[in-house]
Parts: structure tokens; sequence; C-alpha cells
């Protein structure tokens, strides 16, 4: 028996595999479903990033239109598009992992002090409620707030006697509206996180310090940010991973794809998202596309990476 | 998890910093929680005044002129929200049902310390979320070889199948006692009923974070419809109300509908109406299932 059972390890590999298809029938036609869809949504299309080395036509489809070498590329970071989208993926990326990693942590840390459960229950509820709301909805919002004729902003800046902003010709103004945005939706979701790491932390420590006659800050320093570092290095090094793409969705209704302030607002999302569905610009865009996917890739494994180093029992592979 | 650790560390005296840390504590999550909330209700005043007084006045905090116009205007010929809604409604329950029970059948399989393949197709299915072959291609696949322009699985399939929701119902199929998988198997269990009758009631927990959460991705989505859906009689919630609120098409429609002149149709508090009209049931369903979802967010914070 021991000795069957060898030459069947030792055969070649695509036997192994066949011989697993036929005894595991039942395992494998569960997971079919889920690897199909996935094959369909994923991995064909994945062929289809040849596209970006084409001059694609609708008639003759992804693979048989006509190559087109580098071009694509070459019209792409020549018509200085590259750049400018590129940094401002980039830096509002930058902006709202910091911006909402402090709001995030220090939320968590007042939240994880107070003793008054419905206060700690009704004002996490009110937080974490815009994470569950669509960007067509926060669009909604800033219409109402920054609209220049009726917005809210605009009749208090009235009432108070002073004069009206006017944020859709002024490119700036969106930096901290987009940052703010941000903040609404993402505030609640990253605090429950934070607070769950700091209620891990071991009471015991807080005891501890309290005999020796530690202050609340001392505390905070020396226990609960220790203690909920590698929950906050994952997850920036888990962002700074994905710092190439930008969030299709808020841009697009945040800013109300408002073509005045592009040049400040635009990503490479959108800009994809644009030149699809208005020029139909199928080479260079893929070729933008590409460009994203592959930087995304590099920048996932050296974050993997870096996890790996740090907090090995967190890394994602 | 510790329950309340706050509670259990809670001090004998309180010392004078501990006061004024509070004292800070308390200010700082009111104000923060009030930029939550302030939004909220400042579209459900300005839903609730009349056109005349906005023109007037401009949007308040509290309507300066209480009217329910917009939401009379709506409910009377209801005929294309209520579609969108029937869309939505479908959508959601379809996929998230669909999605639920493939995603969590490949999920037992993975888990299976007996299946030799397990890492392989765990990579296969995790690398979707490290690269991807761009918008571009996907599009074109979708319309010109799938032929999804304009029908309702266009909606369905993107969404599907999720690789981080994969891997987390995975993880809490794994901690299943290996000896109760075992104990079934040698009571001559095949895999099927495993599945069904063991790994799934003892992972209500996490099917229950995963699928609340493709519900509401789901019931939040417009990205796609904005891709594929060129009929109108097939928006989505949320890419109606899109419509109603970015362009003058959605509003002239809904004005004829219901039979009035589009320039006398209250259309400042009805885009905000219909915002409303669309995120209530996620605000009714809220205070029930909030606890998942806040499961669900500490599974992903501690193996993502």
């Amino acid at each position: 028996m021991a000795r069957f059972r060898k030459r069947q390890e030792q055969g070649p590999k695509g036997h192994v595999l066949l011989r697993d298809l036929r005894q595991n029938r039942t395992k494998w036609l569960m997971l079919l479903p889920a690897a199909i869809v996935v094959i369909l949504m994923c991995y064909i299309p994945m062929g289809g990033i040849v596209l970006a080395f084409k001059e694609y036509n609708y008639r003759d489809g992804i693979f048989r239109s006509p190559s087109a070498g580098w071009s694509n590329f070459r019209y792409f970071f020549l018509s200085g598009k590259a750049w400018s989208v590129t940094r401002n993926t980039i830096l509002y990326n930058v902006a709202f992992l910091s911006v909402n990693t402090f709001f995030q942590v220090t939320c968590a840390i007042f939240l994880s002090e107070i003793n008054r459960k419905w206060f700690k229950r009704t004002t996490q509820s009110i937080m974490f409620f815009p994470y569950f709301i669509s960007w067509v909805v926060v669009g909604a919002f800033v219409y109402n707030l920054f609209n220049y004729e009726f917005g809210s902003v605009n009749t208090l800046l009235r009432q108070i006697g002073l004069g009206e902003v006017d944020v859709y010709s002024n490119a700036k103004a969106w930096i901290p509206i987009l940052i703010f945005a941000s903040l609404f939706k993402n505030l609640g979701y990253g605090t429950v996180m934070y607070l769950a790491s700091v209620i891990n932390i071991d009471p015991m420590l807080y005891e501890a310090a309290d005999l020796d006659g530690a202050t609340m800050w001392q505390k905070i320093r020396y226990i609960t940010l220790p203690g909920i570092r590698s929950t906050m290095v994952i997850l920036i090094l888990l962002s700074i991973g994905t710092i190439m793409k930008g969030d299709f969705q808020m841009f697009w209704q945040v800013t109300g794809n408002n073509p005045m302030t592009l040049g400040v607002t635009d990503v490479i999302d959108t800009y994809v998202t644009r030149s699809l569905m208005y020029l139909q610009e199928f080479g260079m865009t893929s070729a933008a596309g590409l460009y994203q996917s592959v930087i995304s890739f590099v920048l996932i494994l050296g974050a993997n990476f870096a996890v790996k180093k740090i907090e090995p029992d967190y890394a994602l592979f | 998890m510790k329950k309340e650790g706050s509670v259990r560390r809670h001090r004998l005296h309180d010392t004078r910093d501990r006061r004024v840390f509070n004292g800070i504590g308390y200010c700082y999550i009111t104000v923060l929680t009030l930029f939550c909330l302030i939004p909220f209700v400042l579209i459900v005043s300005g839903s609730l005044t009349s056109q005349e007084s906005i023109l007037a006045n401009g949007y308040r905090l509290i309507p300066a002129e209480f009217s329910l116009e917009a939401y009379e205007f709506l409910f009377k010929a209801p005929g294309d929200m209520l579609r969108a809604y029937g869309v939505t409604i479908f959508v959601t329950a379809a996929g998230t049902a669909v999605s639920l029970f493939i995603t969590s059948m490949a999920a037992y399989v993975l888990s299976c310390t007996t299946f030799r393949y397990r890492n392989v197709m765990s990579f296969f299915f995790y690398f979707t979320t490290v690269f991807g072959g761009g918008l571009v291609p996907w599009y074109i696949f979708n319309v010109k070889y799938l032929h999804f322009k304009n029908s309702l699985i266009s909606l369905i399939l993107p969404m599907m199948v999720n690789a981080t929701y994969l891997l987390i119902l995975k993880s809490y199929m794994k901690n299943i006692p290996e000896s109760v998988i075992e104990a079934a198997r040698l009571d001559g269990a095949s895999d099927w009923q495993i599945y069904t009758l063991v790994a799934m009631p003892l992972c209500k927990a996490g099917l229950a974070a995963v699928g609340l959460f493709t519900a509401l991705n789901y019931w939040n989505d417009w990205y796609d419809a904005m891709l594929f859906i060129d009929n109108s009689k097939l928006y989505p919630l949320q890419y109606y109300l899109n419509d109603i609120l970015n362009k003058s098409q959605g509003m002239a429609a809904a004005a004829a509908q219901a039979g009035i002149p589009v320039a006398q149709i209250p259309a400042e508090p009805i885009k905000l109406a219909m915002t409303v009209v669309a995120t209530g049931p996620i605000l009714l369903l809220y205070p029930f299932l909030q606890k998942y979802f806040v499961k669900g967010v500490t599974i992903g914070a501690v193996k993502g």
C-alpha cells in the first residue's frame, strides 16, 4: 500500500492533478462557479492588456486590430496628462490617508476612554452611518452645501454678512472639499477598526501604569499607541499599496465631473473612464490603465514585503 | 475579544488629568459626530422646504417654510421611481443570494486541509485583487463578447465574487475545529453535506457580515449602470437618483409623467426628496444590522 502511494506521488504532475480532479470531484465542482466568474470577469479581460499596444477598432475586436507598438503610451505621456493625473492621484491619496488615519485613531482613543455607554453608542452609530450610503448621495450633499445660488454654505455666509463662495469656478476649493468628503465617509469605519484594536490591549498594563502614577498622556503615549501600532502600520502600508488607485466613485460624484476643475480634481481613474465614455479613445486609455495596474502591482508587492518584515502574521501572501 | 475594556479599567479615583482628557474627548467626539450628522439634516430639511422658499432664501438647517410638495410630486406619479426600486431590489436580492452561495462554497473547499490545491486556488482568487487588466479591456469584453449592454446581468456579475470576502469566509471556515469536520466525514458525510450541514451553520456570523456587505455594494452601485445601461427603464435606484440630480432629462421625464410643465415642478426640493427616498431603506435597517457590520469590519482588521 505504502509503495503504491509513493509511486502515485512520483508520477508526472499532470497525472496528480487529473487524479485529484477525479477523486475530489465534489470539491472541484463546488469551486467551479466562483472560478468561472473570476475567469470571466478578471482573467479573460487581463488578456485584453494587448489592447494597450493596438490601434483598436470595433470591427476587428481586441486581438485582430492592427498593432500600434508603444505609440499609445507615447501619446499618453507626451500629452502631459500622465504626469498631472498621476500627481493628483498620489497627492490626494496621501492627504486622505494622513487626515483619515489621524482622525480615526484620535477618535478611537477618546471613545475608548469614555464610559457613558449611550454616548459612545450613539456617536459611533452616527459616525459609521455615512459609510453605508452611496457616493451619489454624497454628491447630493455637496450640491446642497455648495450650490452657488441656494447652497447652505452660501445661505449661511449671506446671513452673517460675508461674501459668497463659488466653488464651481475655483478649482483649489475642491482639495479641502474632497478631503472632507473622504473623512465624512470613512471616519466611522476606521474608528470601529482602531477601537477594536484599542480594546484588545491588556487592561493589566493600564492598571500597572496607574499604580506607578502615570498620567493620561503617558498612558496614551506608552501603552495605547504602541498597542495599536501594528494595526496602524499594516493599514497604512496596505493603503500605500493602492496609492495609484483613485476612488473613482468619490471623485466623479463629489466634483460632479465638472470640466472647470479637472486640472486639480482629475485622477487616473476618472481620466480613464471619461476618455472611454466620451472620447471612445480605446488604445490610449488602455495604455493608461495598464500603466496604473503595473505600478500598483509593484507597490502592493513592496507593501506586502514591508508588512512581512514588520509583522509576518499580517502579510497578505 | 474582551468586552468593553474601558469599563474594566475604570479607576477608583478620577485624577484631574483624566477629567481634562475626557472633557476634550467629549467635545472632540461631539464635533466629529455633528460633522457626520449635519449633511443628513440639511438634506431632510431641504426636501421639506417649498421651491419658492429655496429660491428666495436658499437651503437652511431648519426649513424657512415647511412644505411637502416635493414628496407629493414624487408620489403622484411614482412609476419611474418604483421601477428603479424594483431593479435595485431584484439585483440586490439575486446578486447577494447567488454571490453568497458560490462564494461560501468556494471558501469551504479552500478551507479543507485535505484539498491538495487549496493554496494554488487561493492564490488564483487572491491574484485578482492585486492585478487587473484595467477598465477598457474589461469593458470591451463585457460589451462586445458577452453582450451585456442593457442587460441586468451586467449589474450582477461584476460584483458576484469578491476575493476579499471569499478569503474572509475561508478564515471563518478554518476556525471550525478539525475534529468536527473529521467526525462528520467518519459518519460518511460527503463534502456537499459537510458544507451545508456543518460548515454553513457554524459560520453564520461570517455569512451575515459578508452577505450584508455584498448587499450594500449591490444596493449602492451605480457605476456598472453608468457603463452598461442606456435604457432608462433598467436604471437601478442610485443611477436614477444620479439622473435626477445631474441631468435635466431625468427631471423632465418625471415632470412629463406627472403631467406638469417642467418649469413648474419644484426641482430643488425634489432632488433632495429623491435622495431621502433612495437612502431611506438603509437608514431604517441600519440600527438592526449595525452590529453585523461592526463584526465584519473588525474581522477584516484582524486578517484581511
